[in-house]
């Protein structure tokens, strides 16, 4: 049986017992139950993960202490920033500061609703998905920026306006790169995209231009989770921590949490865009191949790709230097903009003359 | 910066790029063959520390339980801060004389930076470094260490 038909059964029990209003409000918490879920697992495995890939790319051991290999290293760091004291320190601004974080875990949560996790797993399937998820995720910056000015420090204020500046620059070539997927699919509807790739993952059916523009969208997408080489809000060495210099406990980990729920999204909207989602992956008429391919669950195709993009930005961070905020801007506008801005020209030709597979 | 600059600057960059991630990739995918990490104090017995390695300063006593300080206080005038202090008395040879020679050398260790002038100051290389570095105690009396060992004598043919 799978997730769909479990869903699916769900649906129909609840519709028949309940009346509508009361079964669509109880799908409501059962959905909310299951991304607040989603967020706990993925933090915890996400930062292992993290610590993991880069302790081996520096030849060391990483965490090793707590449970076999260090794997419970997580679970008692978070136990540890539950129990530790929230602080709100005296002159900040009270509600603001105390309203970033959860403004910024929201924006989180909210971009999940367009998401296919799975064949047929998707909370909501609005026709404007890939719009929505590019509007909402530039919600984020203003948790950012609340959290920096209500601080009433200037290091905190100072990552703030950077990671403003590099979050309004790198949304436009994230912006266009996603474009160029929506040129060739004609939808911006999140199956009908995952549906297009039937046939062969975008990456392989739109020539050069998906190519250049899987590339940007991967830098951009860096760019606009704060991570390193972009990290400058955050910027260890200069601005302490940056934005979120003054928190503590449980504000400082939904901050850092949130941190690792939009890579995770970002890479799951790069693995929908360009490597096909949920899809199989095929190989044109060899049908032995394609067949084994199908048996292997959607769900497990869609994270195995996700997590393949996580990896590839985990390996980003642990290797490129952090970028000066002159190189950072003119890296996105002499570069990554025009080139993008190129090639969608490119793509839109392309998709026009139907040389696409 | 003409077109063919910018070209070239994209492709060098992608390219140092490509060469960073090919060395950490490597790491990644041998990272369980080889290890910098110490394991301390896991690996106590089997810890191996560089030839070069300043911990404190030791005196070196051979078999007979001799040394070859003659107490001429070189040591103590080389230490820019006062870590060592030479007591010296008057040994009597066989033919009579008074000669000087080493009573107790004295070693702050608390006081140490561990410079080396002290052993390259020697002239009979009687002290030396030894590569030891768990020094901690619960008091800093412990620290003022007597480096010549008890009953100890300069060795012969050591002036």
């Amino acid at each position: 049986m799978s997730f769909e038909t479990l869903a699916n059964w769900v649906h129909n029990w609840l519709y028949e017992t309940l009346h509508p209003t009361v079964a669509l409000l109880v799908e409501f918490a059962i959905v909310g139950v299951l991304i607040i879920g989603l967020f706990a697992v993925l933090g915890l495995v996400l930062v292992m993960m993290e610590r993991k890939v880069s302790s081996w790319m520096q030849l060391r051991l990483g965490p090793n202490r707590i449970g076999p290999w260090g794997w419970f290293q997580t679970v008692a760091d978070t136990l540890k920033l539950i129990v530790k004291e929230g602080m709100t320190p005296n002159n900040v601004d009270k509600l603001l500061f105390n309203m970033a974080p959860m403004l910024v875990i929201v924006v989180s949560m909210v971009i999940m609703a367009p998401i296919m996790f799975a064949k047929g797993i998707q909370i909501w399937d609005i026709n404007i998905g890939v719009l929505f998820v590019a509007a909402v995720s530039s919600l984020s910056i203003i948790g950012v920026l609340m959290a920096g000015w209500a601080s009433n420090n200037k290091y905190s204020l100072l990552g703030a306006m950077r990671s403003g500046a590099q979050i309004v620059s790198y949304e436009l070539s994230a912006g266009l790169s996603i474009l160029v997927i929506v040129v060739l699919t004609g939808s911006l509807k999140m199956s009908d995209i995952v549906m297009a790739q039937a046939d062969g993952w975008w990456l392989f059916k739109g020539h050069v231009p998906a190519i250049i523009a899987f590339v940007i969208f991967i830098i951009a997408a860096t760019a606009e989770t704060n991570r390193a080489p972009f990290d400058l809000a955050e910027a260890e060495s200069e601005l302490t921590a940056g934005f979120h210099t003054e928190y503590s406990g449980m504000k400082f980990a939904l901050f850092f949490l949130a941190e690792y729920v939009n890579i995770f999204v970002v890479c799951a909207i790069g693995a929908t865009l360009f490597l096909g989602g949920w899809m199989p992956f095929h190989i044109g008429n060899w049908e032995g191949f394609n067949h084994v391919m199908d048996y292997i669950p959607s769900s497990v195709w869609f994270f195995g790709k996700t997590f393949l993009l996580i990896f590839v930005i985990m390996w980003f961070r642990w290797t490129f230097p952090r970028l000066r905020i002159d190189q950072l801007l003119s890296l996105e506008w002499k570069y990554l903009l025009p080139i993008s801005m190129f090639n969608i020209l490119l793509v839109t030709i392309i998709a026009l003359a139907g040389w696409h597979f | 910066m003409t077109l063919k600059q910018y070209f070239s600057n994209i492709f060098t960059g992608v390219k140092s790029l490509a060469t960073g991630m090919k060395v950490t990739g490597g790491y990644f995918l041998r990272h369980h063959k080889e290890k910098i990490t110490e394991q301390y104090p896991d690996n106590r017995d089997t810890l191996v520390l560089a030839e070069r390695f300043r911990g404190e300063v030791i005196m070196t006593h051979d078999d007979n339980n001799e040394h070859a300080c003659t107490g001429c206080t070189a040591c103590e005038l080389a230490c820019p801060n006062g870590t060592i202090k030479i007591i010296t008395k008057f040994d009597l040879t066989p033919e009579g004389k008074k000669k000087k020679a080493l009573d107790t050398f004295i070693y702050h260790l608390e006081l140490c930076t561990m410079c080396n002038l002290c052993v390259e100051a020697c002239p009979t290389s009687a002290i030396t470094m030894a590569p030891t570095f768990e020094h901690s105690v619960f008091d800093r009396s412990q620290l003022i260490k007597k480096l010549n060992k008890p009953g100890s004598k300069i060795r012969e043919g050591v002036e």
